[in-house]
């Protein structure tokens, strides 16, 4: 696994989450402001505009520069979230060999900022409650043995059950917080997208 | 969807051109990184005042810009806050030595993104930049368990007041204090009678029944904390002034700027009949309108209701209330 693996990861997460952008969008109607799927597709395409003009030598160059795009083209909370998680995430990797302890680590690194940005718990009913069963998934995998496939494969799927088990929580961050108990019997946006970014990653970081 | 617009993904820039066009003499518009400039900025030895949100509550906060209120103004996408690098540019845009007050509205994008800035601005090293956030919705009750009370209408005030006293060359910490001051004796709420169409989405943000009405709403199109049955507007008036009076709490003998906002698709002799139920519920309370203002100031796009703020003022604060401003969305005595 190289440069061109976080190449392909982008460009496919670009592409599902522009095919995604009406479904995370009515997602946001319903408990935020209707823009998640807009921004989130506004971002990655100015992503891969920057991946068509420009080569990188090293995963962290990349994983940075894709970092900046998105907090300078995304704006609302998702733009410093999902920046800040793409910024630490490829600084964690500057001079590591893209093992599969490795990545996890910077996994880790990504999710701190995402955390130390965003002051959000487990249960809040947001990105985190898919970030964080991932994040176990994974490190149990690579305990286990496994290679980055399989092991962001197992992060995939925990992150997806805890993007469902965000339906019946009642939201304490952000946008959707202010609806209090009716925000209930909703699926959060964030956490959402970023099981649509992981599952990407299990595709093509391999 | 039915809009005067072009394509979806234009409107923000459009408009930004056609305020451009219309106010060539108070405004300069950089539309390609979206920020409406006071067209003197930066005045020497002046605090610069920033402010910035996500589009779509227009006049607010490019048609803030201009003597007495703001130098620039930062626009996002519909309803999704700007981003830092438009903050930082604005930052020294207006900066002439005297440092930059950012004006923030309690939303967790708009606080992330203006957070960023100041970090990027501090490590970038040179301007002196404070920032004050405005929270002053009581619809949100529970600020442990939610992103915190939302800024909205008193951040209107707020620009104006902090404006002139940063016009009259007071001093960054002084105008920040001034600012904070403001925001806590304000306070908030408003209701929706229907939605409103955020352009990219196409669609109403909720569905609203032709007898029904969302109370303690935000400025997003964002369903509120109540659906009730639709109500005379006495008792709508009611609803919204109850709660802002028994927050902060307004006192009989209390002076106040009362406000009464619409949301973008109420008409003006809708907004007058409310503010004379306001009037009648302050004057009961024993409450003394000192100013008042009524009209369509920070908007949800077509979103037909209303907000009431009431501001608790002293001689101080209104004689900035009363100074001279020039900004396409507030004008008198210039």
């Amino acid at each position: 696994m190289g440069v061109d693996s976080f190449v392909d990861w982008l460009r496919d997460a670009a592409g599902v989450l522009h095919e995604n952008a009406a479904y995370l969008t009515e997602l946001d109607s319903a408990i935020g402001d209707a823009d998640h799927g807009a921004n989130m597709d506004r971002g990655f395409q100015a992503i891969v505009a920057v991946l068509d003009e420009s080569s990188f030598d090293s995963a962290d160059e990349l994983l940075k520069k894709a970092g900046m795009t998105l907090v300078s083209k995304v704006g609302g909370a998702s733009g410093p979230l999902y920046g800040t998680f793409f910024l630490r995430f490829g600084t964690a990797l500057a001079g590591a060999d893209l093992s599969a302890e490795a990545i996890g680590r910077a996994l880790h690194a990504g999710v701190e900022g995402v955390l130390a940005r965003g002051k959000a718990e487990l249960g809040d009913k947001t990105m985190y409650d898919a970030w964080a069963p991932a994040l176990e998934a994974y490190d149990a995998a690579v305990a286990g043995g496994s290679e980055v496939g399989p092991a962001l494969t197992a992060a995939a799927e925990a992150a997806a059950k805890g993007r469902d088990a965000t339906v019946p929580l009642v939201a304490r961050k952000g946008r959707a917080s202010y609806l209090g108990e009716r925000s209930a019997g909703h699926q959060d946006p964030g956490a959402t997208s970023t099981t649509l970014i992981l599952e990407s990653a299990a595709r093509t970081l391999t | 969807m039915k809009k005067l617009i072009n394509d979806p993904g234009d409107v923000v820039s459009e408009a930004l051109r056609g305020m451009a066009a219309a106010h060539p003499d108070r405004l300069r518009v950089d539309v390609e990184n979206r920020i409406v400039y006071r067209k003197d900025a930066p005045r020497p030895g002046k605090v610069g005042l920033i402010s910035g949100g996500g589009s779509g509550h227009e006049p607010m906060h490019g048609g803030f810009v201009g003597l007495g209120m703001l130098d620039a103004a930062c626009a996002g996408e519909v309803f999704t806050s700007p981003v830092p690098d438009q903050m930082m540019a604005a930052t020294k845009a207006v900066d002439a030595g005297a440092g930059v007050l950012h004006i923030v509205k309690n939303y967790t994008g708009d606080v992330m993104n203006f957070e960023m800035a100041a970090e990027l601005a501090a490590a970038d090293a040179g301007t002196e930049v404070l920032s004050v956030v405005t929270n002053d919705d009581v619809a949100v009750q529970d600020s442990l368990y939610t992103a915190g009370r939302r800024g909205v209408g008193v951040t209107v005030l707020l620009e104006k007041i902090v404006g002139a006293a940063a016009e009259e060359g007071q001093p960054l910490a002084q105008v920040a204090d001034l600012a904070r001051r403001v925001n806590d004796n304000g306070r908030s709420m408003g209701m929706a009678l229907t939605s409103c169409t955020v352009p990219a989405a196409g669609k109403p943000t909720f569905d609203l029944a032709d007898n029904e009405m969302e109370v303690g709403i935000g400025i997003h199109g964002e369903p509120g904390r109540q659906r009730l049955p639709l109500a005379p507007a006495r008792e709508i008036a009611a609803m919204l002034v109850d709660p802002v009076v028994s927050d902060l709490p307004y006192q009989q003998g209390d002076s106040v700027i009362a406000f009464v906002n619409g949301m973008g698709g109420t008409p003006l002799i809708e907004l007058y009949l409310m503010y004379n139920e306001v009037a009648q519920l302050l004057d009961r309370a024993g409450i003394t309108v000192a100013r008042s203002l009524v009209g369509n100031y920070i908007t949800s796009l077509e979103m037909a209701g209303c907000s009431v703020t009431l501001l608790k003022v002293d001689d101080d604060l209104v004689r900035l209330w009363d100074a001279p401003v020039n900004t396409p969305g507030l004008r008198w005595g210039a």
